[in-house]
């Protein structure tokens, strides 16, 4: 008997429930918008996640407890303990592991009668096509510009439903791209912010729960997408709001000179979309403006020997409240207007989180013609590794 | 005409940490305009050098897409809102946290 059945490839074969499925599905089942043959569809679902992380995880839940029949996962990321305040697929005995894997267990122990296909791989331009090729929609949960323009015009190029979320901070945005000729996420956002304009990672963050308002909004348009009911966020961008608790919504339209899926197409295979959106050497990072820099060692020792240095920290209030080297408190962005505080004579050791922002204040500052300036290298969280592990890292 | 701008959060920074601006103004131009040159930081946000309107960056009028009534001489009349919408790539948030510093 067909307990074990494997759901339908190529969705032709006849699937059937088994009487454990029955079980498991019955308060689908029980709903005539789903039913028997709805359920059935589910099973036949052939869905790919791109992305394990913050809106992957109520994703991945959602779709494989909804009993989607097969539900691959894009994902080459390890489990980090900042993941778990938002990624609820993952425990803190997941921190270390491959998310996929970690994943890969949690879905199998959530639904047994379904496939998980976990693909450890970033996706690119080489292997999108032949992977999207194998399903039959796509949910984009991923964190950055090139992936998302790369996933749009994959799915564009291969006919598939995009079912788009993303967040930032206590915002969301979700909507269906791509959908029998609807308009897609260029139509939407021709171009990407460079990367210069974007605000500074100080400014970054997420409230926890958003993802998982966003995410599930995005499992239940994929469910309504298989099931073929209600009306889908097809030509409208939904906004969410969770500190005013609102929802928007906006009119999505097709543009007709879209590059992608437009009158005149001028895209029709997949670019470079790390040099579309201007991050130039895939996974390493932009050069570093070139500053004069100490190791966090080397100020110890100073420090410890009573030099007479002046501690310039450029990160954000409500960062200083986690962790601080007892500096003087200029946040980055304030800084053209409150250079009067800091005193040019004095040897300035400009630090912040990383490294990153402070040799921006560093670079700033020789420019306006400070001399005795430098850069505390790899930030408060090297001072944590090399110096004072007492000192927590975020 | 009196009119509501709703201002996204990755641009409150720039905006006084305001949620939305109150002004009067006839067309969308006139509005983004003025609140720009109350807060002169949005400007290179909102703007091209040039002068144009980013294409990271959709301003609705009530639920319609500028760009698709009469762009920036798009008239507003009394109680329209209008939405800043800048595209968000998140996970996490941008791409400068998510690619680069934050990656570790």
């Amino acid at each position: 008997m067909a307990t074990k059945v494997r759901p339908a490839t190529d969705g032709t074969a006849q699937a059937k429930l088994s009487k454990d499925e029955i079980l498991r599905y019955s308060r689908h089942l029980i709903m005539p918008e789903v039913g028997m043959e709805g359920q059935l569809k589910l099973k036949q679902a052939k869905v790919l996640l791109i992305g394990a992380g913050g809106l992957g995880a109520p994703l991945g839940l959602y779709l494989a407890g909804a009993g989607v029949g097969r539900l691959g996962l894009v994902d080459f990321d390890v489990v980090d303990f900042t993941n778990l305040q938002r990624q609820v697929t993952f425990g803190t005995s997941d921190v270390g592991r491959p998310k996929i894997e970690a994943a890969r267990e949690r879905l199998t122990n959530l639904n047994p009668e379904i496939e998980i296909v976990p693909h450890e791989t970033k996706l690119t331009s080489k292997n999108a096509l032949d992977l999207f090729a194998e399903y039959d929609v796509v949910v984009d949960g991923t964190d950055n510009f090139p992936t998302r323009y790369l996933v749009n015009d994959a799915c564009i190029l291969q006919g598939k439903p995009n079912v788009y979320g993303s967040i930032f901070r206590f915002e969301g945005q979700a909507t269906v791209f791509g959908y029998r000729g609807g308009p897609c996420y260029r139509c939407l956002y021709p171009e990407p912010p460079p990367p210069g304009l974007v605000p500074s990672c100080a400014e970054g963050g997420v409230l926890g729960v958003l993802p998982g308002i966003v995410g599930a909004i995005q499992a239940m348009e994929t469910i309504k997408l298989i099931l073929g009911s209600g009306d889908l966020l097809v030509g409208r961008l939904l906004l969410f709001d969770a500190l005013g608790m609102k929802f928007r919504e906006l009119k999505l339209r097709k543009n007709p000179a879209c590059p992608v899926c437009g009158e005149h197409r001028t895209i029709t295979t997949l670019i470079d979309y790390y040099e579309f959106c201007g991050v130039r050497g895939e996974e390493s990072p932009v050069p570093q403006v070139q500053v004069p820099e100490i190791t966090p060692r080397e100020l110890k020792t100073r420090l410890d020997r009573g030099d007479d240095l002046f501690i310039l920290d450029v990160r954000e209030p409500h960062e200083y409240q986690i962790c601080n080297l007892k500096g003087h408190l200029i946040p980055l962005g304030e800084l053209p207007r409150r250079v009067h505080e800091l005193d040019s004579s004095r040897e300035i050791i400009a630090h912040c989180r990383s490294g990153k922002r402070s040799a921006d204040a560093v670079e700033f500052l020789r420019k306006a013609g400070f001399r005795k300036i430098l850069n505390l290298k790899g930030g408060i969280l090297a001072w944590s590794d090399e110096v004072d592990p007492s000192v927590p890292k975020y | 005409m009196a009119v509501k701008v709703m201002i996204p959060t990755p641009l409150r920074a720039y905006a006084g940490k305001r949620e939305f601006a109150e002004l009067e103004a006839r067309t969308v131009g006139e509005a983004l305009g003025r609140l720009t040159s109350e807060f002169g930081e949005l400007r290179k946000h909102l703007y091209t050098d040039e002068g144009r309107i980013r294409s990271f960056v959709n301003v609705y009028v009530n639920d319609e897409d500028i760009r698709y009534l009469g762009k920036e001489d798009t008239p507003i009349k009394d109680g329209d809102t209008i939405s800043i919408v800048p595209s968000i790539a998140g996970g996490c948030g941008q791409v400068r946290s998510s690619l680069w510093t934050e990656r570790r």
